[in-house]
């Protein structure tokens, strides 16, 4: 009947019927999500029994958690290259390019001067400079998992991308105590 | 096609107030409020604003007329009636409900859909919750109320796009930002206040009085007929420039005040701006700018006030949308997704509904600190791991506190629980690996689980929550409640338990129906001796162990089956998705 077989442990690419790219269709993915979410979900179940009901949940669960995991460029990187075999976070090698180390430590310093004087431009202009570093980034990736295939790479990028992004949400936190 | 109800008398609205008697009687609504100046104490107005909250968490406590008790957790009040926690109050406006539902559609109700601020958080929803078990309700979801008055909104309007549901009601704050498309309502972003509402706009009018009066310490009596004046002249002050203000007070005093609106918006201005700041967080954390959001929605009686409309129009630089009875769009849609819910859908007539967690769920560690373990506006439902270990050698207990909020500290975030995983084996350490999973469900109610990985033992976990009742103290007061009404708890146990199997008799038998083909001729005599035995335990008179047994029984014989039917319909879905995308 069907192509494949799918079911609840399945990775989060075949649950949507999607390959493993590191460029995926965003808006299929969102279609995808839809569809699948409008059979599994709770609220589709509410009237059968308390199995049932049960099982929705984790469904919708797993769901939701895939979704979020292959929408963020960072986070289906790094799910992505676990699944090669190169997951970012157990690599030995933990170590940074001192040039990577000294713009972040520039970057950090920066949010924390702003934080403290409350200056949500001075905030706002680094989260504009490290969104902008991001993306690049995020571009670079997905060359190296898709096109030149050199996890190993992928994986120390994917690792500094964590930090950027712890970054960025610091910046964020400092932003809502400022206007706060 | 939803309706509100209306009571015998005519009326679609219930004043959120409870009279307990010295007779042991209980008073709600219309009959309720006509008491609120003559038996303050007793009197019990807008309960929610005490549901899951502690003495701490009540603004204005001190100017309230009630004898609360110096309890742990949840507050509970002394009344003649005795001793009632908020959740037996909200289960008596429940009940009336109830009856009034019975009443008009004339049988028993399948189930109900109560709605809750979205920011509420999971003390606050557990109270709820409890109070609907209270009042015999089936919960078939807790809902989100700027999400209801969406999912009004959306279908009357076949709305498409970004919309903020901007929802002030007496007692609670809520903004939600919303992606409709296609059927779908996600909701992107929630944020409020839950102790903010049209109340503290009544309090400002209040203070003014006393203060422009120069009067002394009122009494109970006094200080409600002034609250009464109050939220008079605010509604007033919707229609009028100025109002009139005149009370005799118990002492013979008169109060005689003219208030302006400019003196109105003079006195409730930081109110206004209290409304804001949740609107550009939920903004910001929808990633959104104020120029993309479609529309916004009104909802709650105090978005009536005039500063409230100029004040949204401004910040979103559009005029706000009106066109829904503000007090009635929040239970139309909940009614509609009761309907879906209770499986009533007519074909095509269906759409899904994504919600978020209003607030972020975490954990005490080191320090006082708390670690985020599912961030706020995450979708529901979520599950989040986090793995924490032991710090000294040996060490076979570990005690776990569960916080909700966004600051940094445990002590400036809600406790919702404390709990002890207990038979850790003892170890170095450090060399211990628990692992604390977070379940929040899709009523955004949260469960705990621990286990200890190194021995791969589930350890057993207590949960006491902090705010809220345990079973227990739920148990003993269905039983009181059902001694007042002269019901048998074991016969009304055992009603719910039958119809409980009724409808797994009827969905299991409906699954056969569309996907027999995916059993073997085995595993169906199987189902279906499940479905006998089922079936002669419940027509039997009164043995309920049998029926919870053999719906056990029948619950596990079609665990396998119901996996492959989840797993098929996925399948489905995609399967159909990718027709779609090769026909265009």
């Amino acid at each position: 009947m069907t192509s494949f077989d799918l079911n609840f442990a399945a990775d989060y690419f075949a649950l949507f019927g999607l390959p493993r790219v590191q460029s995926l269709d965003l808006d299929g993915l969102a279609d995808s999500y839809r569809s699948v979410q409008s059979q599994v979900h709770p609220d589709k179940h509410a009237h059968a029994g308390a199995a049932d009901r049960r099982l929705a949940m984790q469904w919708a669960t797993r769901i939701n958690e895939a979704y979020q995991t292959l929408k963020s460029p960072g986070k289906r990187a790094r799910y992505l290259l676990q699944l090669l075999g190169h997951d970012p976070q157990i690599e030995n090698n933990t170590a940074m390019p001192a040039e990577f180390l000294m713009s972040q430590m520039e970057l950090r310093e920066a949010v924390m001067d702003a934080r403290a004087a409350a200056d949500e431009d001075a905030l706002d202009a680094v989260r504009v400079r490290l969104l902008s570093l991001i993306r690049e980034e995020y571009v670079r990736l997905a060359d190296l998992i898709d096109v030149a295939k050199d996890y190993a790479a992928a994986a120390d990028l994917a690792r500094q991308l964590m930090f950027q992004e712890k970054l960025l949400n610091e910046i964020d936190d400092a932003l809502e105590a400022v206007t706060a | 096609m939803s309706v509100v109800l209306n009571d015998a008398r005519g009326r679609s609205l219930l004043p959120s107030i409870v009279s307990y008697g010295a007779d042991g009687g209980v008073e709600v609504g219309y009959g309720a409020e006509a008491k609120q100046s003559i038996d303050p104490k007793n009197t019990i107005v807008s309960v929610k604003r005490f549901m899951g909250r502690g003495r701490k968490d009540i603004a204005h406590i001190e100017s309230l007329p009630y004898d609360f008790l110096d309890t742990e957790g949840m507050v509970k009040l002394k009344t003649i009636a005795g001793i009632k926690s908020p959740v037996e109050i909200s289960a008596e406006i429940l009940k009336t409900l109830r009856n009034r539902a019975e009443a008009s559609l004339g049988g028993e109700l399948t189930g109900a859909v109560i709605t809750v601020p979205a920011y509420f958080d999971d003390a606050q929803r557990q109270a709820t919750k409890d109070a609907a078990r209270l009042a015999g309700l089936n919960v078939l979801r807790l809902l989100n109320e700027p999400t209801a008055a969406a999912i009004a909104y959306g279908l009357d309007n076949s709305a498409e796009g970004v919309y903020a549901v901007f929802d002030l009601g007496g007692g609670t704050f809520d903004i939600s930002i919303l992606r409709l498309s296609k059927g779908v309502f996600e909701v992107l972003a929630t944020g409020g206040d839950s102790a903010l509402g049209g109340d503290d706009f009544d309090h400002r009018i209040f203070c003014w009085i006393i203060e422009q009066a120069k009067l002394a310490p009122l009494s109970l009596r006094d200080a409600r007929l002034l609250q009464v004046r109050a939220r008079e002249a605010k509604e007033q002050l919707s229609q009028h420039g100025e109002v009139p203000i005149t009370v005799k007070l118990g002492s013979g005093e008169y109060v005689d005040l003219v208030l302006s609106t400019e003196v109105f918006l003079e006195i409730s201005r930081t109110l206004v701006q209290k409304t804001l700041a949740p609107c550009k967080k939920a903004l910001r954390d929808a990633g959104l700018a104020a120029s993309e959001v479609r529309g916004v929605v009104m909802v709650g009686g105090s978005t009536r006030m005039p500063q409230i409309q100029h004040a949204v129009a401004e910040l979103f630089k559009q005029e706000p949308l009106n066109n829904l009875d503000p007090e009635k769009v929040v239970a139309l849609g909940a009614a509609t997704q009761a309907n879906l819910l209770a499986g009533n859908r007519a074909p095509g007539d269906d759409w899904l509904l994504l919600d978020v967690i209003p607030l972020s769920l975490g954990l005490e560690t080191m320090g006082g600190l708390v670690e985020k373990v599912v961030p706020r506006n995450s979708t529901i439902p979520i599950a989040r791991a986090q793995e924490f270990t032991t710090f000294k050698d040996g060490q076979t207990a570990m005690a776990i506190q569960v916080v909700q909020g966004e600051r940094e500290l445990v002590s400036d975030c809600r406790s919702l629980a404390r709990f002890e995983l207990r038979g850790i084996p003892p170890m170095v350490a450090g060399a211990a690996r628990i692992r604390v999973t977070f379940q929040v469900d899709a009523d955004g109610l949260l469960s705990v689980t621990a286990r200890e990985q190194t021995s791969g033992r589930e350890a057993r976990i207590e949960v006491k929550p902090s705010y809220g009742l345990s079973d227990d103290e739920v148990a003993g007061m269905l039983k009181d409640s059902f001694s007042h009404a002269g019901d048998d708890a074991y016969r009304r146990a055992l009603r719910e338990a039958k119809v409980e199997a009724q409808r797994l008799i009827e969905a299991t038998r409906s699954a056969l129906r569309d996907d027999a083909d995916l059993l073997s001729t085995l595993e169906r005599a199987h189902i279906d001796a499940a479905i006998n035995t089922l079936e002669a335990a419940t027509a039997a008179e009164d043995d309920r162990r049998a029926v919870d047994s053999a719906m056990q029984a029948l619950s596990a014989a079609t665990a396998e089956f119901a996996a492959r039917r989840m797993n098929q319909s996925v399948q489905r879905a995609l399967t159909g998705r990718k027709i779609d995308q090769i026909s265009l």
